[in-house]
């Protein structure tokens, strides 16, 4: 099975910061792949690096056969890459609808001068976009708030839409950046099962930066541990979580821990 | 010599532009807001000085430091009353807020007969005097405007560096939740900084009242701010005034050297070409979003 | 109280969502083609130029409102067009095509002012539009032989096609007609893709990439349709004033812009025209009130500066959605009658945190 998505010795310097620092992993068709790691560990950065809002300064990307390492972060739409963001980057003044309908640009009919006019076939392709984005409405139960403006909505519907949002693409691979802080128990919950379908019913790959242990556990077919910008483990969540170095970032070395735990009264 | 002459001149007019700037930065760097009002702050701190000179009948040096105090009095009632109210709000409406405050200015000096609609001269002790070095004359107006500079230059790096409002201010600029949490009052450095920028720009229009003269349409000349503060980097009060200086040198020397109407357009051709090279200015530092 | 129903995507698709606009709108058009041959002259060459302000008051709305990019000079864009439209219009060209050219001028001209728009944002891009309009402006100073300068150009009458006219009437209902036009035009764009676009561009540029929107190709779109706008509404001042020169067209007319736009109601077509119509008739207001007020005030130039920046400042401390969004809440307070709650539309406030990294 060819990866969906390959990352080879990536690398970023920010000023004398290397900040990821010889990352190289794949993502299979059809997988849930997660990074885990401490703060400050270059999760997101990794994320914004394949996204194409950094530039690496060593490495390689490539995804289904085109190498975007030096593409403009508006052309891997096209090709088939969603995300979401950790703070939420909606259209704040926009409905949610509205939002739902931007996330289908990369499928828009007509030119300017088409719009301009309002054709009869881009008011057809207006109908079959609002189709569409109706699916993804039901598929994560938003209909309530169809029309109502971002700016009013409470935080875990948001992040819904920034999903829903990211669905609209009909992306083959999806960037989750930390999809369930902020959430509660429930709201993980439903997370969850919507990993799920979106893997098993619509077929997308994704990628995600995680914090919650038992959801990455859930969830997740493979899962990278990273820390200081580095890659630490690569394996099942299982085997990542045994492994020594993973436990060594997360908890300190093995005598330090003894101290914490002398320490107590 | 003349090209030292036109030199010395665009320095001098360089300062009036850095002075406005400084204003302009100070306000900037603490809220991040743009004040268009710059201008027309300098148009009344050259009126106010008039008025108590010729109406009141102070002395000039009297009426210079009483002018500038009403002035930062001024702009600290123009922020408390105005624009903290905006606090939170999108940078676009602060920004047409100090645009309207300009206007009134504008109207209300427009509207008094005789002293707002014509033309006035200031009357200063070092009217028509120059000193001459070599063959370089230096009308003592100019210089009394590079003297004024450098002090206050001197005055702000000793206020930011050494004194607790410098840096409380500092602090606030970066991040106001966090300096709200930290006890400080950031409401009322806000109105300080307006007060300041408010005083600069008064300074700025007491210098330049003896070299132009004085009238309504005066703030305009302030608009040459903006490049000088781009230039510079916008949140940068050296570059304030190294930018100002820059663009008066630039503008002198397409003066003298270029066809008609080049002189007026020089700090704008500077500013775009600066934008394209280096949009964070001479001195300016990085920007980033995190997300 | 009205309640939609909605049963197919065609509701929110098309452009009248429901029997009350066809309603209003179609009497409104009604009165408007009425209006000249009902009301004195006077009334009639005001509405003309509250109708030119308001197309450019739309191309204005599109760039700021809409796209998020701040142009502080964009007068001009329409000083472009009214000096191609006399030049051409003197050169024999017909009407019609006199004005497409004037269009696309300030068009190409709207995309070279929006190339800094590329590199840098917010104030930057604002600073670097006003020094765009102060260049443009000297050229039309210094560029004799074509605009003679600052003694001005005289403007020709309208010839379409050989049928010359300098009637007010016919051009009152060349005005309506490109006025409603550009509305369509503008509203249509909104509903589309594009216009998702650009509103996507201004709230949040780094979402609108990842959705796949070049940023580079709508900023400048948004830049040329705007200023093409401005071009038009330029073209047709200049036959109205029948007499042109650059200072008609300089920083005081482009901040007269903003305060249409702001005042109007940033973010909605409605904000363009209703921002017009105040421009247009606060100094006839000002004119009528001038003998009731003491001459010490009434008298004076300065009144319609002061009363400008007075209505401004009210409306961005107190009324920041402007005229529009005033009526907007007025018309939802009438809606809900017994219902309507204070904070219904309270703003979301939020704290400014730096950008800088230094």
């Amino acid at each position: 099975m060819s990866a969906l998505l390959s990352v080879d010795d990536l690398g970023v310097r920010f000023g004398g910061l290397a900040a990821v620092r010889g990352i190289s992993f794949d993502v299979r068709p059809r997988e849930v792949f997660t990074l885990i790691g401490p703060n400050g560990a270059g999760k997101t950065t990794l994320l914004n690096l394949i996204s194409r809002l950094y530039q690496p300064t060593t490495g390689d990307i490539h995804f289904d056969g085109h190498c975007i390492t030096d593409m403009k972060p508006s052309r891997i739409a096209g090709l088939g890459i969603a995300r979401t963001f950790q703070n939420i980057e909606l259209f704040q003044h926009a409905t949610v609808l509205q939002n739902l309908l931007i996330g289908r640009h990369t499928r828009r009919h007509g030119n300017f001068w088409q719009h301009l006019v309002f054709t009869h076939s881009v008011r057809e392709a207006e109908r079959a976009a609002r189709t569409k984005v109706e699916e993804i409405i039901d598929f994560l139960d938003l209909q309530h708030y169809r029309d109502t403006v971002i700016a009013g909505l409470p935080y875990g519907v948001r992040k819904v839409v920034e999903l829903a949002r990211a669905l609209c693409l009909e992306p083959r691979l999806l960037l989750l950046d930390e999809p369930s802080s902020g959430l509660n128990t429930e709201e993980t919950n439903d997370l969850a099962f919507w990993i799920d379908d979106i893997r098993e019913e619509l077929g997308i790959a994704i990628l995600m930066v995680e914090h919650d242990m038992s959801l990455v556990s859930r969830v997740s077919d493979r899962v990278l541990a990273m820390n200081y910008g580095e890659r630490v483990a690569l394996g099942t969540p299982d085997e990542v979580k045994a492994h020594p170095g993973v436990i060594e970032a997360y908890l300190g070395k093995g005598d330090e821990v003894l101290a914490l735990r002398r320490a107590r009264p | 010599m003349q090209l030292l002459q036109q030199v010395f001149n665009g320095v001098a007019q360089g300062c009036i532009y850095g002075l406005v700037a400084i204003g302009f930065v100070l306000i900037y760097k603490a809220t991040e807001t743009i004040s268009f009002a710059q201008g027309e702050l300098m148009m009344l701190g050259a009126f106010l000085g008039l008025v108590l000179i010729t109406v009141l009948g102070f002395p000039y040096w009297l009426a210079i430091p009483s002018a500038l105090a009403a002035m930062v009095a001024f702009g600290f009632l123009v922020e408390r009353v105005a624009i903290s109210p905006l606090l939170g709000e999108p940078t676009f409406s602060i920004v047409m807020l100090t645009l309207s405050i300009g206007y009134v200015a504008r109207g209300v000096v427009l509207m008094i007969p005789g002293l707002g609609t014509e033309l006035q001269a200031l009357p200063v002790p070092y009217r028509d005097q120059s000193v001459a070095v070599g063959g370089l004359v230096m009308g003592v107006e100019r210089l009394v405007v590079l003297a004024a500079t450098a002090v206050l230059c001197l005055l702000l790096f000793l206020m930011f560096r050494f004194t607790r409002i410098g840096i409380a201010m500092q602090a606030a600029s970066q991040s106001q939740a966090a300096a709200y949490y930290m006890g400080i009052p950031v409401r009322r450095l806000n109105g300080l900084v307006w007060g300041m920028a408010a005083g600069v720009a008064a300074l700025a229009g007491l210098l330049l009242a003896p070299i132009v003269m004085i009238d309504a349409n005066m703030g305009f000349i302030g608009l040459k701010a903006f490049p000088a503060a781009v230039v510079g980097g916008m949140a940068s009060l050296p570059g304030a005034v190294v930018g100002g200086i820059t663009i008066g040198v630039i503008e002198s020397l397409a003066g003298y050297t270029l066809p008609e109407g080049f002189k007026d357009i020089a700090a704008y051709v500077v500013v775009l070409i600066m934008l394209m090279i280096r949009p964070s200015g001479l001195f300016g530092g990085q920007f980033r979003k995190k997300v | 109280m009205r309640f939609l129903f909605k049963t197919s995507y065609d509701q929110d698709i098309r452009l009248a969502r429901h029997s009350g606009h066809v309603l209003w709108y179609g009497l409104l058009l009604a009165f408007l083609s009425a209006a000249p041959l009902v009301l004195p002259n006077y009334w009639s060459s005001l509405i003309t130029m509250a109708m030119i302000y308001g197309i450019v008051g739309l191309g204005l709305m599109l760039l700021s409102g809409y796209t998020g990019l701040y142009s502080i000079g964009h007068a001009a864009f329409m000083g472009v067009g009214a000096y191609m439209q006399a030049v051409l219009t003197a050169k024999g060209w017909p009407f019609p095509l006199a004005l497409a050219a004037s269009m696309a001028a300030s068009a190409v001209v709207g995309a070279v002012v929006g190339l800094p728009a590329l590199r840098v944002r917010g104030i930057y891009l604002a600073i670097a539009t006003l020094a765009f309009a102060f260049i443009v402006q000297e050229a039309l100073v210094r560029w004799e032989s074509v605009t003679g300068g600052n003694h001005g150009l005289a403007v020709g009458g309208i010839d379409l096609f050989g049928w010359e006219t300098g009637s007010p009437l016919v051009f009152y209902y060349i005005c309506l007609l490109l006025s409603v036009l550009a509305t369509l035009g503008i509203l249509n764009l909104l509903r589309s893709p594009t216009g998702r676009a650009f509103v996507a561009i201004r709230d949040s540029e780094i979402s609108a990439q990842s959705m796949g929107i070049d940023l580079a190709h709508y900023k400048t779109l948004s830049f040329a349709v705007s200023a093409a706008l401005a071009g038009l509404g330029g073209a047709l001042s200049a036959h109205l004033l029948r007499f042109i020169t650059p200072d008609q067209f300089g920083i005081v007319q482009s901040i007269d812009l903003l305060l249409i736009v702001t005042i109007g109601g940033l973010g909605s077509v409605h904000g363009a025209f209703f921002g017009s119509i105040f421009l247009i008739l606060t100094p006839q207001v000002i004119a009528l009130a001038k003998d009731y007020l003491p001459p010490a005030i009434g008298q004076t130039v300065g009144l319609q500066s002061v009363l400008y920046g007075l209505v401004l400042m009210a409306f961005v401390l107190f009324e920041p959605t402007g005229i529009y969004g005033r009526w907007v809440k007025l018309r939802t307070w009438f809606e809900l009658a017994p219902l309507y709650r204070k904070g219904h539309a309270k703003r979301q406030r939020t704290f400014q945190k730096t950008e800088r990294l230094a």
